[in-house]
This record gives structure tokens, sequence and C-alpha cells, in this order.
């Protein structure tokens, strides 16, 4: 489903203008991920999505709902969110209620609730743990339940604010495969995140946002490249691509096999000579 | 003598079943900077806690072996005398903030208002702290009002205000951008080299090698490795267990089987796999 995003400008109650016009269209099925320093408006933007905030000036579009008309509970049907501080999100005192409790609240028949929940569990890796109650948890798996039981609500439309932060390397591993197969299952994505080696190894599209405005918008490989521009939003690119720059790669790299590939080129270049 | 002096200590959470902490010796001399890596559930918080006096004074459980910091065995004092010379920034920043104050600024001067600072000299030291934590243009808003990562900053500097004698820190670069990240490292090397004993828990492989003296391997609640940041961070026990490794770690390990990186260590920096790859 589509996200249309048209002049969106955002003032907190305090007067703090957290938004100052944004224009963005995400397509059907699109993964993106947005970077961008402490304080840029992210997690401002994202909350725009389902209705947790309304723009001050400007309308965002979810599919054809404008969000402006619709509740917070009716745009749930269409949006999954998962928080930056899962404490904000968690309520219930057991995961496997916790993980129920969005399915069961769109309508979805036993069957349906039942098969969603038990395979959110098992791609989070929380089968076990369905007794538990989340705040015996640490922060990080408290992390993963929220992740849990939003993706269980099998909306078209699923944000992660920084869903790597202080998860080890199997929990991002398991992150990425629960992105990827809200990809093949045609699910539109919007991450979050500060970890901007994940981004460049699993998303195509980077939006950058400064100061409440979108500073970059493109392609992963062209916009992680460019280390000036990003460096104004308190953003390093990718360390291989920054190592591929400082070894005079021409073209910038993103993966591991890439930057096997890039220096692989430029010794037989060299040796050619 | 070590001014961290962890002999034999095994702890158990009331609720485990098995001790989170298993037979920890740890000894840290003072103005080290020491980085505690692991993977989840290893136990870093525990260790945190175990330092910073919340084991066992407020985590119940069972606890065996010694806890001593600067001379003082933490089961023969108490939290409220231990906090004065042990700060420590809890992994979940969010919960961090008192509740008590209005303003940044004033949340910052709680803890030296509490220990009875004088006045005149509150303003200088919380100005120069935010100014190292980079949150000065928030000193007037609320502590209510802020991104989760200026949270975290918030909660940051309210601990290093106080200039506690160890600083314990729990990931304190969660919910950081890139250069604020490494810029909290490099104010966390100046506290060390002014004196300050830090132990850091933390997961960005390529900061710690930068700028930590030493690096502590945790899992299962053992220490699994301890050394030099690179010797540590590039060996290949760490892959086998589920540890982060840097990227610069893992392309060069790969590019070593294809004959593709000559040198006998593996880098965790930029600057070591620039200088390594050259040879290439
Ligand atoms: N509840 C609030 N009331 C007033 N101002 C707020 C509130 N929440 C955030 N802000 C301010 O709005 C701006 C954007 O904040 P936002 O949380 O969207 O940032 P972010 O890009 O998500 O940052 P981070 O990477 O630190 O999470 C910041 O200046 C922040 O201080
Ligand atoms: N307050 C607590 N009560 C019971 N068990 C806990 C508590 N805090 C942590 N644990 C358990 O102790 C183990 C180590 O946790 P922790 O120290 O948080 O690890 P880490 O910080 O390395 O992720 C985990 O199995 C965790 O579930
Ligand atoms: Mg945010
Ligand atoms: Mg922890």
């Amino acid at each position: 489903m589509k996200i249309e995003i048209n002049n969106l400008r955002f003032t907190y109650p305090t007067g703090l203008e957290a938004l100052r016009g944004i224009s963005l269209t995400i397509e059907a099925g699109e993964q993106v991920a947005i970077v961008g320093q402490n304080g840029a408006g992210k997690t401002t933007l994202v909350r725009h999505f389902n209705g947790l905030l309304q723009p001050t000036v400007g309308s965002v579009l979810i599919g054809d709902w404008d969000t402006k008309k619709y509740s917070v509970a009716k745009l749930a049907s269409r949006v999954g969110y998962v928080f930056q501080n899962p404490d904000e999100q968690l309520f219930s005192k057991d995961v496997g209620t916790e993980v129920r409790f969005g399915p069961r609240n769109l309508g979805y028949s036993k069957e349906k609730i039942d098969e969603l929940v038990t395979r959110a569990l098992a791609l989070t890796e929380l089968s076990n743990k369905t007794e538990t109650n989340p705040y015996d948890l640490s922060p990080t798996w408290r992390k993963m339940v929220a992740l849990a039981s939003v993706i269980a609500m099998d909306t078209p439309i699923v944000i992660f604010d920084e869903p790597t932060t202080g998860q080890d390397a199997v929990n991002v591993a398991r992150i990425a495969h629960v992105i990827a197969k809200l990809r093949r299952e045609g699910k539109t994505v919007v991450t979050i995140t500060h970890d901007i080696d994940f981004c460049a190894e699993n998303f195509e599209r980077v939006i950058a946002l400064a100061s409440g405005q979108v500073l970059l918008d493109g392609p992963a490989r062209e916009i992680l490249g460019q280390e000036e521009i990003l460096a104004q939003t308190y953003v390093d690119p990718p360390q291989l691509t920054r190592l591929g720059k400082k070894l005079g790669f021409k073209e910038t790299v993103r993966s591991q096999e890439e930057f096997l590939n890039s220096l692989k080129n430029s010794i037989d270049a060299s040796q050619s000579k | 003598m070590a001014f961290i002096n962890l002999q034999n200590v095994t702890y158990k959470y009331p609720l485990t079943k098995t001790p989170v902490l298993q037979n920890i010796n740890l000894q840290v001399n003072e103005g080290e900077f020491v980085a505690v890596i692991g993977p989840n559930g290893a136990g870093k918080s525990t260790l945190c806690y175990a330092l910073a006096g919340f084991v066992p004074h407020f985590f119940k459980g069972e606890i065996s072996g010694t806890i001593e910091v600067d001379g003082v065995e933490s089961s023969k004092s108490t939290l409220d005398e231990w906090v004065l010379n042990v700060g420590l920034a809890f992994q979940n920043p969010f919960n961090q903030i008192s509740g008590a104050k209005y303003t940044v600024f004033e949340e910052i001067a709680f803890g030296l208002e509490n220990n009875g600072v004088p006045r005149e000299e509150i303003r200088p030291r919380v100005e120069e702290a935010m100014k190292m934590t980079d949150i000065s243009n928030l000193a007037d808003r609320s502590p209510y009002s802020l991104s989760g990562g200026q949270q975290q900053r918030v909660a940051l500097t309210s601990i290093l205000v106080m200039k506690p004698k160890l600083l314990v820190l729990d990931e304190p670069t969660s919910q950081m951008d890139p250069i604020g990240t490494r810029e909290v490292f490099g104010v966390v090397r100046r506290m060390a080299e002014g004196g300050m004993t830090v132990v850091m828990v933390e997961h960005k492989m390529e900061w710690i090698a930068n700028f930590a003296d030493r690096v502590i391997a945790l899992k299962d609640g053992q220490i699994l490795l301890e050394g030099k940041p690179n010797e540590v961070l590039t060996s290949d026990v760490l892959a086998e267990n589920g540890f982060g490794i840097s990227r610069y770690t893992s392309t060069a390990r790969e590019a070593k089987k294809r004959g593709l990186w000559k040198k006998e260590n593996l880098p965790v920096t930029l600057d070591e796999a620039v200088e390594g790859f050259k040879l290439g």
C-alpha cells in the first residue's frame, strides 16, 4: 500500500516545529530506510502514518485514506508501528497475550489469529516465552516482543523505529530476515535506523532527514556514498563504502561481495599496468 | 592494587535457574577504559549492576565472591554510599529521567543539588557537561519532549556531570546517530585520560577498537576472552559465538581466504583496513 506525504509540517504543542515541509511518496511494496541525526524528525514523521500525530499543515495519505479522517484504531488495520521505546507499546501481562492483542483487535478469525501469532513468535524466536511477562525480559527482548506483536497484525504497511539497537548479531540477522519476508509478501516497509551498515545491506531506497526536511532521497548506492552531505545530518557512510572510497575505488560499494569484487578488479588493473 | 577487583563473582537473580554471572574474575586499573561485549543475555547488564551496587543491594538473589571498588567491598557498603563513587547509565535511557524537573538543565543539575554541591559550582559544571554531549541547545527544553537520542544524551550527561570515580555505561550510544556515537567514545576516552575508570558495554566494534584500552568478551555469564581490542575483536572465537564483528574484520577474513589480504593481523578500524588492503 502506498504512502503519500504532501507538504507536511508539524509543530509540537511546545512550539517546536519538528517537520518543515516534507513531500514524499512511498510506493506499495517499497522498502525504505530513514536515516538522520538525533532530533531530525524521523520518529515525528512516522508517527503521522498511523495517526498518532496529525499534520499541522499538509496531509498524509495511507492508500486512499487521509489520516485526518480516520482514527488511530482504524489506521491500525493498514499501518503497524514498532515504537522506538518498546515500553510505550507493551502493556500485557505476558508475551502471548501481547502478540495476540493486535490481530484480535483487527477482528480476524480465530484460525487466522492463531496462524499469525504462531508465525510472528517463531520469526522473533519467542515461541518458548509466551508465558513470560515482557517486563521480566531485557530491553532488547522487549523490543523483539514489540516487533512480533506488530508483524502479527499482518498490515500492508509496517514501520520499524530503530529495530536493531542493542541487538546482537543473531537478532540483527533475524530482523533482516523478517524484513526480507515482508518484502516477498509485497508489504511496504519503512525502517528508521542509525545502523548504516544494516541500512546498506537491507534497503534499496534511503531517505536522509535533517532538521525536519528531506536532505537526500534515492537509491541506497547513490545516497550512502555522499559523505559530505550525509555529514550535515551526522551520518557516516557504511564501513565498506568508506573503505572503498579510501582505497580509491570508482564505484560505491555496499556489501562484502561488492567490496571484494572491486578490490580484485583494482588489483588486476594495477598489475596489468 | 587494582581499582576494580572482582573475585570469583557468581550471581543468580531470584527468578533465574542458573547463575547469570559465573565465577567472574576481573581487575581494572584506575583510569582504564574497558569495553564489555557479548550477545543478548550474556550478563553484560548484570555485570554493570554488580559494579554499580544494584547487585546485590537492589536486586536480591544469591551472590558469592567479592566485588571491590577503590578498596571498598560492596557487600560491606550501602547503595547510598556506593553511588557517590559509581555512576551507572542504564541500558534503557527512557527510564532514567527523574521526573522531578521541568527543564533539561535542572534535570542534569539534580544529582549535584542532591549531593549538596554549592550553587555557584553547579551552573558551570552542568554547562560544561552539556557541551561535552552536544546538548547545550536543549537546556531549557522539557526532558519529556525529546527525541530518543536526545533523551539518551541527557541521561548520559546527568551521570557525567557527577564525575564519579567509576563510570559504568550500559550501551550508552544505542539511540545515537553515528557522529554522536563517535563523540561519546571520544568524551569517555578523555574522562579516562583524566583518571576516571570506565566500564562500557557496547556493540560498535570499530569505535571500541579506536578508543578502549581493553575488551572483555562475555558469554553465558562467563568471560570468554579478554585482552587488547584488536586481539579480542579479530579472534575467530567471536565470530563462532554469535558476537557482532566489524565489517572490516569479516571482510578481511574472507579476503584472506581468497589471497587478497596478506597481513597476519585482521583489521577492526578503518585505518587498519586501509593499511592492510593497500598491501594487497
Ligand atoms: N513530545 C514532544 N514534544 C515536543 N517536542 C518534541 C517531542 N518529541 C520530539 N520532539 C522534538 O522534535 C524534534 C524531532 O524529534 P524526533 O523524535 O522526531 O527525532 P528523531 O529523528 O526520531 O531523533 P532520534 O534519532 O533521536 O530518535 C526534536 O527536536 C525533538 O526534541
Ligand atoms: N531482573 C532480572 N530478573 C531475573 N533475570 C534477569 C533479570 N535481569 C536479567 N535477567 C536474566 O539474566 C541473564 C543476563 O541478562 P543481562 O545481564 O540483561 O544480559 P545482557 O545485558 O548481556 O543482554 C538473562 O538470561 C536475563 O534474562
Ligand atoms: Mg526517533
Ligand atoms: Mg543488557
